[in-house]
């Protein structure tokens, strides 16, 4: 499998504070990549660096190289907006814009330049589709987004990332704030995506890293402790902080 | 929950040793009987062999209880799934010793003493029961290992038993069915130790993660 992105030596401050050391990981394309590890590891910070989100954090300091393709995302000329239109984001909180649904979706395109009508529609509805609920909401979308329950407000928002053709998408805890069954949904919806895109996931639900991730990656205090293949990982870890904390025994 | 998990663990294995206690019962009735010539001792296995197939349930259930409940991973996984597969060998531990016993009753009150390995190698198949046993509850790698070479000694009283027996078919040709008995009787015990090689294989597999 080829790798879609390669972190060499990664180092994060926020202002005196280290939260990253010396990280290197292969993402491979069109696969799960699961960050598990108790809170305050590092493991959204580090999601966060591979769409340049943390940029918007004052006082960051990032040292060490992060590749997308051939692209080094920190090198002076990178065209952040684009970065962020292939590196899609989905947050632990549904946020849909305030508007309707169709205008949550097609607001990503609009700002990319698209205005004919036709092509909006098609786009709208193929991201629905491929969120998965296209059918939950085709008669309704000119309703608001904020009506819709948070299993659906939270597939339109992967829908609303899927509009701009991304080709990673990150999702930092995803279904934390969702009920079991949009959970399962969301799960499902990451699986059939990964046969297009790339999605790296941060998530405390152990279970839900056995059950959808390919690679699994453990953080702690910074640093990266275990990274490879997720059922490996969950049967016979190789580090004992990995076991300790994937068994319960602190974290 | 973890202590909760850890205290499930503990009962686990507490019903473990219960199990391996009551096999070691039951080979060592039979083998005392083969000894001393007690055609009934079978009326005394069986029971124990019935508490003994109750009790694997009981400890099918509580794994299968375990993996719902507390959906463990890693050496958690590793521990319940060979508990699982343990229980298997235990029970035909316990069904072997049972056949002893119902073959003994064939014997017509005849002992095993002309034959003195069979006693030997129903004492190193308990060692083997005993101590494959022990090995999971002590996540012992060691000792688990060492019942695996243990097998050999047990293999090679059989082959003892079997010269033997040839020699008294030899000797005393209508002693056949008597010796045929008695072959029966080792092979029972061979596959006990050979049982209790698997047991201790799955605690190589619990504590290493590999076959």
């Amino acid at each position: 499998m080829n790798n879609i992105m390669t972190v060499k030596d990664l180092c994060l401050w926020y202002g005196q504070t280290q939260a990253l050391k010396n990280i290197n990981i292969d993402i491979p394309e069109k696969s799960i990549t699961a960050l598990i590890g108790p809170s305050g590891c590092g493991k959204s910070t580090f999601l966060k660096t591979l769409n340049r989100m943390n940029d918007l954090v004052q006082g960051v300091k990032i040292t060490g190289e992060v590749k997308y393709g051939d692209m080094d995302i920190f090198a002076p000329d990178t065209d952040v907006n684009k970065l962020r239109k292939e590196i899609g984001m989905v947050f632990q909180k549904p946020n849909p814009f305030p508007m309707s649904i169709y205008d949550n979706i097609a607001y990503g395109p609009r700002t990319h330049g698209i205005k004919n009508k036709a092509k909006l529609d098609e786009i709208v509805e193929n991201s629905l589709r491929g969120a998965a609920i296209w059918d939950e909401v085709k008669d309704r979308l000119k309703k608001s987004a904020l009506g819709m329950s948070g299993g659906q407000q939270q597939r339109l928002c992967i829908a609303r990332a899927l509009a701009v053709e991304p080709k990673i998408l990150l999702m930092d805890e995803p279904t934390s704030a969702l009920d079991p069954i949009s959970t399962s949904k969301i799960e499902e919806l990451a699986s059939e995506l990964k046969e297009k895109y790339t999605i790296v996931i941060v998530t405390h639900n152990m279970q839900q890293a056995v059950r959808i991730s390919d690679q699994t990656a453990f953080f702690l205090l910074g640093d990266l402790i275990e990274y490879g293949n997720t059922e490996k990982m969950f049967a016979t870890p190789e580090d004992k902080r990995t076991e300790d904390y994937i068994t319960g025994r602190f974290g | 929950m973890r202590s909760r998990f850890d205290e499930q663990l503990a009962d686990l294995n507490k019903k473990l040793i219960e199990m391996g206690a009551m096999c070691e019962e039951c080979i060592s009735l039979a083998a005392k009987a083969l000894k001393e010539g007690n055609p009934g001792i079978r009326w005394e296995v069986e029971p124990l062999d019935n508490s003994l197939d109750d009790l694997e349930r009981n400890v099918e259930s509580l794994c299968l209880k375990l993996l719902l409940q507390q959906q463990p991973v890693a050496r958690d996984l590793r521990q319940v799934s060979t508990a699982l597969k343990m229980i298997t060998d235990i029970k035909r531990i316990g069904d072997q010793a049972s056949d002893v016993a119902e073959i003994i009753g064939f014997l017509n009150g005849r002992t095993s003493e002309e034959c003195e390995y069979l006693d030997q190698m129903a004492t190193a198949t308990i060692k083997m029961v005993t101590e494959s046993i022990d090995s999971f509850v002590k996540s012992d790698l060691n000792l688990a290992n060492s019942i695996i070479e243990y097998d050999d000694v047990v293999d090679e009283y059989f082959n003892k038993v079997k010269i033997f027996l040839i020699d008294l078919i030899a000797k005393n040709p209508k002693d056949g069915e008597y010796a045929l008995d008695l072959l029966m009787i080792a092979k029972y015990f061979e596959r006990i130790g050979d049982h209790a090689v698997n047991v201790a294989k799955w605690v190589v597999f619990s504590v290493t993660g590999n076959h």
